[in-house]
């Protein structure tokens, strides 16, 4: 039978842990996560691999990439469109959390709430830093190569993972509203053609004009073309038409855009419990 | 000395379902309370509100005096929870996991290690505290799942439905667990569905149905009201019931439940076993008719039928929030 025990002493001084260290304990459990499920890193790797040896063996024979050569022009699109489908796999993690309750312990607990927020993008960033790591190595094996200023293309790299932050967002908000990782799946499913109808791996010129005014203007090709811009220096200026900034200032404005628009989403999503 | 835990008239709806009308009740310090009710009764919902995971609509709701709207964060730090799933992270070890939520409690690298060594050593996980979780248990993610809810010393420990889904052995293992933090002086209130383990870890129990509280005192008083046994007997041919059915009513108070497709007729009798013993003779004269007897424990919904009249409908997973059913249990 229970027994009434007697009242503890004084409960332990209301103590809190603080967001920095809230954050970065909860960051380290993501970052452990993805470390001890190789399952997921070679998969993913693979795919991307195979992915782009079949554009750049495959397809780009037949595909006409202005004075870039096809390897130069496909390879800022496959990094850029790898941050993407990177993301898919944060909006099935969030959805996970959230059922497995996981996410609700972490509410129930002394933290400030932003910690699992910014614990899981911290998360997310040190695993896109990785894999673009990675991308742009299997890159440079298969041929590819800078044109433009060792700087430049370090910004191009940066410019990559703020398009990973923004897009974090987006697959946050994703995950905390599709409820079971198989819906946050499914929904991420939508990179597809965000990927697709871009100029990541076609000009955009070679398009139908319908689905060209979508392709031209759409964040993903403004990103794709920053990225091409900043390693391939002239050549890729030439090809499409307007210098980096161009590309670099309207592919920020996008990703600030969709920081404001998906950031307050998750977050309210993440209260409302 | 400051209840554990007050509701007062607590209400909170999700979209059409009232998942708690007006809910009263008071876990007193130094208690273990039991929250017993049926499925979709509000049990979770009120642990949810406890916990600060879901904002109650109306009423109000103490944690040992701190009004969970207004002063949430020191709610937080005086709790722990523990779910129907075992929210611990599988490719993490058991101690990692241990030393994750004491770290997020706020306690120094140190303190962390030695907690989580504690917390094993007392759930009996030493062995297994370097091992990847996703290699551990159902019984034994549960037993980790209620040591991380403990790691940060909370006054208070939240159990929602801590057995659902474990096998006989793993449950009285985790009952064993929970009465032993309760010898050391935790405060416990748990939700559960069954009339046995709120009978086994209690010692004041609340029973709640369509999100209100129909009756509450000790086991001992709740079963004395609801009868002590049930004598079940399962007849050889149906026109025997009659018979057989005013022979079981000689034993107790109420009338026998009848269940003419599975030709059985039970009794809640107010006896212990050993003294139903002695009153098994006057059933003598039906026993010819009779293919199979037996005394039990009173089922929720026979102390559901003798507490309020009524007795428990299931409906199929209709008043349970979100469709967040908890997943079974490997």
């Amino acid at each position: 039978m229970a027994i009434a025990a007697p009242a503890l002493p004084a409960a332990p001084a209301a103590h809190r842990a603080n967001l920095t260290s809230s954050t970065f304990v909860i960051a380290k459990r993501g970052a452990l996560k993805f470390l001890r499920t190789p399952q997921l890193i070679v998969v993913g790797t693979l795919q991307g691999a195979m992915f782009l040896l079949i554009f750049r063996y495959v397809f780009g024979g037949a595909i006409s990439s202005g004075a870039l050569s096809y390897v130069n022009f496909l390879v800022p699109g496959f990094v850029t469109s790898s941050v993407l489908f990177g993301g898919m796999g944060s909006a099935s993690a969030v959805a996970e959390d959230l059922q497995a309750g996981f996410i609700d312990r972490l509410r129930s607990l002394p933290i400030p709430r932003s910690s699992v927020l910014t614990g899981r993008v911290v998360a997310d960033m040190a695993m896109l830093v990785w894999s673009l790591i990675i991308t742009s190595a299997i890159g440079f094996a298969v041929g590819f190569r800078l044109h433009g200023s060792v700087p430049a293309a370090l910004g191009a790299f940066a410019l990559c993972v703020a398009f990973g932050f923004a897009f974090d967002w987006l697959f946050i908000a994703l995950g905390m509203i599709s409820g079971t990782p198989q819906a946050a799946q499914g929904i991420g499913f939508m990179v597809f053609p965000f990927t697709f109808i871009s100029s990541a791996y076609v000009p955009v010129s070679s398009m139908p004009g319908w689905l060209q005014s979508f392709a031209a203007n759409q964040p993903v090709t403004m990103m794709v073309n920053s990225v091409r811009a900043l390693t391939q220096g002239q050549a890729a200026v030439a090809t499409l038409g307007h210098p980096a900034g161009y590309f670099v200032v309207r592919s920020l404005l996008w990703a600030a855009a969709m920081v404001v628009a998906f950031a307050p989403l998750a977050v309210a999503r993440y209260r409302r419990g | 000395m400051t209840p554990s835990i007050e509701a007062l008239g607590l209400t909170k709806r999700f979209g059409k379902t009232l998942a708690l009308d007006g809910l009263d009740l008071v876990a007193e310090a130094g208690q273990v309370l039991a929250v017993l009710g049926p499925n979709g009764a509000g049990k979770t919902t009120f642990i949810r509100a406890v916990a600060t995971l879901v904002q109650p609509d109306g009423g109000e709701l103490r944690v040992a005096g701190h009004d969970v709207r207004r002063e949430p964060g020191v709610v937080r730090s005086l709790i722990g929870l523990a779910g129907q799933y075992a929210a611990v992270e599988p490719t993490m070890t058991g101690r990692e996991n241990l030393e994750m939520i004491a770290r997020l409690f706020g306690q120094s690298r140190r303190d962390a290690k030695a907690n989580a060594v504690r917390v094993l050593a007392q759930f009996g996980l030493s062995e297994a505290a370097d091992r990847l979780v996703r290699t551990y248990s159902g019984g034994m993610r549960r037993k980790l799942d209620l040591g991380a809810s403990l790691v940060g010393e909370p006054r208070i420990l939240l159990l929602d439905e801590p057995t659902t889904g474990l096998d006989p052995r793993a449950r009285i293992e985790l009952w064993d667990a929970i009465r032993e933090l309760v010898d050391h002086g935790t405060d416990v209130v748990l939700t559960t569905q069954y009339l046995d383990e709120a009978d086994h870890l209690a010692s004041q129990i609340v029973i709640i149905d369509h999100g209100r509280a129909i009756a509450a005192g000790t086991p001992t008083e709740l079963k004395q009201r609801a009868g002590h046994s049930v004598v079940e007997v399962h007849v050889r041919e149906p026109e025997d019931i009659p018979r057989v059915a005013s022979a079981l009513a000689e034993l107790g108070d109420g009338e026998p439940q009848i269940d003419e497709a599975t030709r059985r007729v039970s009794m809640t009798v107010p006896a212990g076993t050993a003294q139903l013993i002695g009153d098994l003779p006057s059933l003598a004269a039906v026993g010819p008719a009779l293919e199979d007897i037996a005394v039990r424990h009173p089922k929720l919904d026979e102390v559901f039928l003798a507490l309020t009249g009524q007795s428990l409908e299931q409906p199929a997973g209709a008043a349970k929030r979100r469709g967040r059913e908890p997943a079974p249990v490997a």
